[in-house]
């Protein structure tokens, strides 16, 4: 369902605290029931053969592989780099993931390591995941991760102030990180699960790309339910809509609870059948995941062995 | 009321400690000895054999990081529990093997014997199978058995019970999983096994029971990377050169089994118990 948008009501909107409200309070509300059964109906979708195989590739190439523990070591970043350049170093063909994903702390390490290999580093930042703190500290933060040497900065919004209705206030930080991170990719973590509802993921959507996220991302991982099917649904119609207002192509990027090849295929159903085929691409869609990746590898040479392979037989990270 | 309708059920496979359908879909009719009807049973697919071998996977490590005490202890109250459902075994060997229910009961009780034997050897393998070994150097070297892994077993056709039990139990007392296709035509023996699993306290994933035919599923447990070992015995002599050959791909232990079904009734010895097991040696220095 489009929303009918043109440049200048977007331009509109950000006027001033009470036209973004009344923008985003005016967004046609989601249903329910709708959405989650297309999302289950595209979920049944049978992808075999050739089309398998291209679809496990694509996911791979799409996958942003992610450590953001407390225990992380720059022993361990290195590792997943080395994991993140050849996957599956058997298998020459198989192609490396799009991005490595730390903490901020851990994004020099994560450059050096990945330095000439055109893989990205995507850092979090502002208080992840929480985003519990003054705007000064999560500008530094950003800092932190940007001076680093970070391609992709990933930040939370504030969630209790968009749960209050302060609209304007969660813009305003987005539009200062946005600034801070320079040159570097912008992605807007909504953390879904922890707003309610799926007209506030709708609203929350519009005020990421509204506000100049390159990236529209679903949860932090760290917050149970994370990303699901129907909200990644709303996502992609948001970006789909932002498209045909602005001409502008945003992505999205589902994050937290994707760990079988079977889910990521379902996503990419949902990408082409929702936003589109332009969407294919790791330049607009990401998964963020860790465990992903092996059950990814495993698939693929179930594909090309023609028989099943083990868990022994992939890297464990 | 003689004139009451029969209950016939269709029964499923059991992986991971649930009781789930055929992912295919397919059932086939199950008959006792002379042809009469008895029950539908699951006909498993080779993506039942991919579900079963990841939650035999899964299950791994619980299972062979338990003590031998502890999984002694699991393994005998199987034996209580088998012990328990005595009318229902006998009852399902007398119809699927044909024998009589005198023959069927000694059946049962030589099954549950065979269970405690094999229950009794948990804590005992690594005194008899391990080593203090002597060695010319300045080395405490010693060697433990460890469970090799995932197993697949084949079931033997013929003996529903007894020769189930009999390549089973030996399985899951080294510590190693299993991935069990049962007996084709006579698969009730096992159905009621893994009820008495899954109401035991063997963790689920543990044992994992297909119907279906040994045939088919046979060069999948075979090919499938992540199974460490297989006996074959149910599968026809055609089929265990095709499993061999998968296997050896691999690098799986393939248990050799003679080329007729043996008589379970003889006394058992230690060789199914070895083939589960890999030999671990450490050296460790000594003095100065």
């Amino acid at each position: 369902m489009a929303t009918a948008s043109s440049p200048a009501e977007l331009a509109d909107a950000t006027r001033d605290e009470t036209s973004l409200r009344r923008f985003l309070q005016g967004l046609p509300g989601v249903d329910q029931v709708g959405v989650e059964a297309r999302a289950a109906s595209l979920g049944t979708r049978s992808i075999k053969k050739t089309a398998k195989l291209w679809a496990i590739d694509t996911a791979i190439s799409m996958v942003d592989l992610t450590t953001l523990e407390g225990a992380d070591t720059r022993g361990k970043v290195r590792s997943l780099a080395a994991k993140a350049r050849r996957p599956d170093p058997d298998r020459p063909g198989t192609p490396a993931v799009a991005a490595v994903c730390v903490y901020p702390d851990m994004a020099a390490t994560a450059v050096e390591a990945l330095a000439g290999t055109g893989i990205g580093v995507a850092s979090v930042a502002t208080a992840f995941p929480s985003g519990r703190s003054s705007r000064e500290v999560k500008l530094a933060d950003v800092r932190l991760a940007v001076e680093a040497g970070a391609t992709e900065v990933d930040m939370v919004i504030d969630r209790g102030a968009f749960l209050e209705g302060r609209y304007g206030y969660v813009f305003d930080e987005i539009r200062a990180v946005k600034q801070a991170c320079g040159d570097a990719h912008l992605k807007v973590i909504l953390e879904t699960g922890e707003l309610a509802t799926y007209d506030n993921v709708r609203r929350a959507s519009w005020l990421g790309l509204l506000a100049g996220g390159d990236f529209i991302k679903t949860s932090t991982g760290k917050v149970s339910p994370a990303a699901t099917l129907p909200v990644t649904h709303v996502m992609l119609q948001a970006v789909r809509d932002w498209y045909d207002a602005t001409g502008q192509l945003r992505g999205v990027k589902p994050a937290g609870g994707i760990r079988s090849t079977k889910d990521a295929l379902r996503y990419l159903v949902a990408v082409h059948e929702v936003a589109g085929e332009e969407w294919l691409t790791p330049e607009l869609f990401r998964f963020g995941a860790s465990s992903l990746l092996n059950d990814l590898l495993l698939q693929r040479r179930t594909q090309h062995d023609g028989h099943y392979s083990g868990p022994d037989y992939v890297a464990v990270d | 009321m003689s004139d009451r309708v029969s209950v016939a059920k269709t029964y499923k496979l059991y992986i991971d400690g649930k009781f789930p359908r055929s992912e295919s879909g397919r059932t086939y009719p199950v008959t006792d000895s002379a042809g009469g009807f008895l029950a539908n049973a699951s006909h498993a697919s080779r993506k039942d054999v991919r579900d079963a071998v990841s939650a035999a996977r899964k299950a791994f490590g619980g299972w062979s990081g338990a003590t031998a005490y502890n999984r002694g202890q699991v393994l005998y109250r199987v034996a209580e529990m088998l012990e328990g459902r005595r009318e229902q075994f006998a009852a399902e060997v007398s119809a699927c093997e044909g024998v009589s229910a005198a023959a069927a009961s000694s059946v049962v009780d030589a099954a549950v014997d065979r269970w405690v034997w094999y229950a009794g050897w948990t804590d005992k393998i690594a005194t008899v199978l391990g080593a203090a070994n002597p060695v010319a150097g300045p080395y405490f070297s010693f060697t433990v058995p460890e469970p090799t892994g995932v197993v697949g077993v084949l079931a033997p056709q013929s003996s529903s019970l007894l020769g189930l039990v009999s390549v089973l139990a030996p399985v899951v007392a080294t510590g190693c999983t299993a991935v069990v296709v049962s007996s084709a035509d006579r698969p009730l023996p096992a159905i009621t096994l893994s009820e008495v699993l899954a109401t035991s306290d063997v963790p689920g994933g543990v044992v994992n029971v297909l119907t279906g035919r040994a045939d088919e599923l046979g060069p999948w447990l075979a090919s499938h990377a992540d199974v460490n070992a297989i006996d074959p015995t149910g599968a026809s002599p055609e089929a265990r050169i095709d499993v061999a050959q998968q296997a050896s791909a691999t690098v799986k232990r393939v248990l050799t089994v003679p080329g007729d079904e043996p008589d379970w009734t003889r006394r058992p010895d230690m060789s199914r118990l070895r083939h589960y097991l890999e030999a671990k040696t450490v050296w460790h220095p000594k003095g100065t």
